[in-house]
């Protein structure tokens, strides 16, 4: 997130696009409801009438996967309006009167059609938006798990740079991140195109500070990502190690991704509980939990916070970072003789420049986030505030494109999928907690009560849900909150393995699944 | 932008109990006392979060020229105000007060895994000494015991009527997910119909239940470890579950985890949870955790191995698969679950140990 987790009470406009964030980050949803009793406004855009958007000042209830039409449409209301911060624009950016001629041709009225919602609505936000003196903001998963999450996020950051809606107080451009400690997987370089703090695979200096670091060469170009990794298994790659990640259920497409990890010729998984995945390792190894582990973890407004150990883990489970030290020990890597959690930490403080300034010591109370260069530095809240990272902000031309798929006479339903706020991902933990099988017991399929009508099927009916990938059985549960025509679900219960039917394609650039969409088919299934 | 006259800075100031303190415009007595003396001033309707209510009476003052004691948590401090905390006459009727509350409550000792704020009132009576019969007989609320949902024990007979609890969910939550009806002693906690918390728009975020200062709404799971020895410590630490990083205790007692807190302090939530931080902990201590190394045999069954078997074992087939098919052949997948501790050897284990950046996270899914 560009701005801390407090600014949520600030912004005189808050744009809250794919976000479910009632169920998926209910505290910082507080946040936009106290900016709301304060006289706010709220638009949400999502194609579900979710709790969020019930409270909503405008509410657009655009057709799954239609983002971009949206953001398009609202760039061309603000240029003909004359909303554009000119200062900013011409202060801090770069690229603008290319996009501003591109989105002259994107009228609400153009959009309207994609989007299926009212012109005069898009119309409505851009203004809102456009004229705020703090317009901030807000997406989460419904923005980035598409084929075009770049392109969606993009046209987001395109409207933040034309209306100068970005690093100040009450502003900006702020993905929700999901899970406690993705930011901080980022941070501490387990991608394939950054080392620890962000600095490229591909920076010569780069390669060499860590080559010299880890005591051997290490490539000059980036690595491939886990959906391409998945994909060349049995045939390019033949070894993995997983950590704490149950990919069979939470993958898309999940025969593929099976089949993938069987024809790998050796295959260990660090996990709490046997998974599904784990179940198809060659060796299981036994990891501590939360609340038995000391550690770091960065939430979604970069702040870095201590995890700390409460109670002593069950028989023999270690923590992650003993036992992939251990693995890397015997195979003669170098650096691997930590003591403590607090010695792996410090380590990364000293290799990237983002944490240069902090230690384990220092983040006791947790007050700073990141980056952190200097000790002396007190952190730094609102990113962007008097330059972007790379100089300017760069408007991106972008154009509308359809889903992967769409809906065909075969399968002329849109699928959506997402979390609930009772479970959470695939529920190896909040499964395994009592009580919250009262609330949520079993998976099913959200469709709109007309709909289920109009289609023949009944409110508590077992449907055969297909698309082109594969097939499932799922209970129906009649819902206001699925608009006509599109249905939803989640993907946290292993018995109703929804990610069978998703997977449609990937972003091209992140290669992140397109897991928001997917044309699907409902049939009766006869009583037996 | 229109340019905002200076605001002229003339200092405010105020005695309490005799002492000469600053203050700024628009702090309440309650706010200015407390913050240079300490919590002199008793309380059980107040909770800093929240917008001041006024309902209890136990936090009054005297202010010199005012005939009757104020509620120091409802009035604003004036400059040159003269304010004492503790006379005879005050005490004398906070303690008052204090018997008619307990005396209409069933019990004023409940347990302290009922949740964060729930001994004080017991603390508040035992310090004026206010337990007493007086009242003996009336009982204020009827218990709401129909409700089956396992996180939220509802014991109206426990209720001061401090509206702690409807004012959080309205102004922390958002939610207005439940309402006080009728008053005095018929007071009862109700939801928008009168029905089970499940039914209503009640999301379990317990907070609620963390500011009851008398356990009448209590932490129905901590409350299961009512039987289990020991003393309850707490361990801060962060919510494990989405990247809110919300500040919590992890209360247990002995090796056992017995519930969690929010942290009022919180940076990312200042006492703020939701149902999967609040209630969601006992996985950790599940009877299916992994307790052992496991080794795949022949049939496909796992076999328990020491560590180092397993470990042997693992550093085996990277190694072979190494001589095999070449340093891009492994691959490393970190959680976005664990510690830093976890991804940064996990990425350090693909560059250092085969130089390659054949590395990712489970951000792609
Ligand atoms: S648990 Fe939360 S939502 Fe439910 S009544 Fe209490 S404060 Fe309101
Ligand atoms: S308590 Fe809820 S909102 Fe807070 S970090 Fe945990 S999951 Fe997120
Ligand atoms: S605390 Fe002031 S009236 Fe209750």
């Amino acid at each position: 997130m560009s701005n801390p987790l407090v600014d949520m009470q600030k912004p005189d406009v808050i744009f809250a696009i794919g976000t479910n964030m009632t169920e998926c980050h209910p505290v910082a949803a507080t946040g936009i409801k106290k900016a709301q009793a304060k006289g706010s406004k709220l638009i949400v855009a999502d194609p579900r009438r979710i709790r969020l958007a019930e409270i909503a000042d405008l509410y657009l209830p655009i057709r799954v996967g239609s983002d971009v039409a949206l953001a398009l449409a609202m760039a061309h209301v603000i240029v003909r309006e004359g909303l554009v911060d000119r200062d900013f624009v011409a202060d801090r950016t770069t690229g603008a009167e290319a996009f501003f001629e591109h989105v002259g041709q994107f009228t609400p009225e153009w959009a309207s059609k994609i989007c299926q919602v009212p012109a005069t609505d898009i119309e409505t936000a851009a203004l809102w938006y456009g004229k705020a003196d703090k317009g901030a903001i807000y997406y989460t998963l419904g923005i980035t798990e598409h084929i075009c999450g770049v392109d969606n996020v993009q046209s987001l950051c395109n409207l933040a740079l034309m209306t100068g809606h970005i690093g100040r107080e009450g502003t900006g451009v702020n993905p929700m991140r999901g899970q406690n400690n993705i930011q901080g997987a980022g941070d501490c370089g387990a991608v394939p195109a950054n080392f620890p703090g962000f600095q490229p695979c591909n920076d010569p200096t780069s390669v060499e500070k860590f080559s010299k670091a880890y005591r051997r060469e290490i490539d000059g170009e980036k690595g491939i990502t886990k959906v391409a990794a998945l994909n060349q298994c049995g045939n390019g790659i033949h070894a993995m190690i997983i950590d704490g990640e149950n990919t069979v259920v939470s993958d898309p497409d999940r025969n593929h991704c099976e089949h993938a990890l069987k024809s790998l010729d050796h295959l260990v998984v660090i996990d709490i509980f046997m998974t599904e995945t784990a179940t198809l390792a060659d060796i299981v190894l036994p990891a501590t939990s939360w609340g038995e582990t000391d550690g770091v973890q960065t939430n979604t407004e970069r702040r870095v916070q201590r995890l700390r150990k409460a109670v002593e883990p069950p028989g023999q489970a270690r923590p992650d970072w003993w036992i992939v030290s251990e693995i890397a020990k015997r195979l003669g890597a170098h650096g691997f003789e930590y003591h403590s959690a607090k010695d792996v930490f410090n380590e990364l403080c000293e290799l990237s420049p983002i944490y240069n300034g902090l230690d384990w010591d220092r983040i006791d109370k947790g007050e700073y986030q990141w980056p952190v260069p200097t000790k002396d530095h007190p952190g730094t809240p609102i990113l962007h505030i008097d330059e972007f990272k790379n100089g300017r902000g760069i408007f991106k031309v972008i154009g509308y494109r359809d889903p992967a798929e769409v809906i065909s006479d075969e399968f002329p339903v849109w699928l959506t999928t997402g979390r609930r706020l009772q479970s959470y991902h695939t529920r190896t933990q909040t499964g395994r907690s009592a009580g919250i099988d009262y609330l949520l017991a079993e998976e099913s399929l959200e469709v709109n009560p007309e709909d289920l009508e109009a289609w023949g099927l009944k409110d508590g009916q077992t449907c055969k849900i297909s698309s082109a990938r594969g097939s499932l059985e799922i209970k129906i549960k009649a819902s206001d909150v699925s608009p006509r025509g599109t249905v939803f679900t989640s993907f946290s219960f292993a018995d109703v393995p929804v990610n069978i039917l998703t997977g449609s394609g990937y972003d091209p650039i992140t290669e992140t699944a397109e897991l928001k969409v997917c044309p699907v088919r409902l049939d009766a299934i006869p009583d037996a | 932008m229109i340019a905002e006259a200076e605001p002229e800075l003339k200092a405010l100031t105020m005695t309490v109990d005799n002492q000469t303190v600053n203050f700024t415009e628009g702090e309440t007595i309650y706010q200015v006392a407390t913050r240079h003396l300490g919590e002199k001033i008793p309380t059980l309707c107040y909770d800093d979060r929240l917008e001041a209510f006024g309902g209890c009476r136990l936090c009054v003052v005297e202010v010199e020229g005012m005939r009757a004691p104020v509620a120091s948590c409802t009035t604003k401090a004036t400059d040159g105000m003269k304010v004492t905390t503790q006379t005879a006459k005050i005490e004398k009727y906070r303690k008052t007060l204090l018997e008619m509350v307990a005396s209409e409550n069933r019990s004023v000792d409940v347990d302290p895994l009922s949740g964060y704020a729930s001994q004080e009132l017991r603390t508040l009576v035992d310090h004026y000494d206010a337990r007493t019969g007086r009242f003996a007989g009336k009982k204020s609320g009827t218990s709401n015991y129909d409700d089956k949902n396992p996180f939220i024990l509802r014991d109206y007979d426990n209720c001061i009527s401090c509206y702690r609890c409807v004012r959080v969910c309205a102004e922390q939550e958002g939610d207005y997910a439940i309402n006080v009806m009728n008053r005095g002693f018929a007071t009862q906690i109700i939801t928008e119909f009168n029905s089970e918390l499940r039914d209503s728009q009640c999301t379990f975020c317990g907070q609620c239940v963390q500011t009851c200062p008398t356990g009448a709404l209590g932490d129905a799971k901590a409350l299961r470890a009512t039987e289990v020895e020991g003393k309850i410590e707490k361990t801060r630490s962060i919510c494990p579950y989405c990247g809110v990083g919300c500040s919590v205790d992890i209360m247990t007692r002995g090796q056992k985890i017995v519930g969690v807190q929010p942290a009022m302090d919180g940076p990312a939530n200042k006492g703020a949870l939701c149902i999967k931080g609040q209630f969601a902990f006992d996985f950790v201590q599940h009877e299916d955790r992994l307790t052992q190394p496991l080794i795949k045999q022949e049939d496909g069954t796992f076999k328990e191995v020491d560590w180092d078997t397993a470990l042997d074992a693992a550093a085996e087939g990277y190694r072979k698969v190494l001589e095999k098919y070449g340093r891009h052949a492994i691959y490393g997948v970190a959680s976005g679950r664990a510690p830093h501790e976890a991804a940064y050897t996990m990425q350090k284990f693909i560059r250092a140990g085969f130089g390659t950046n054949y590395i990712d996270n489970c951000s792609r899914a």
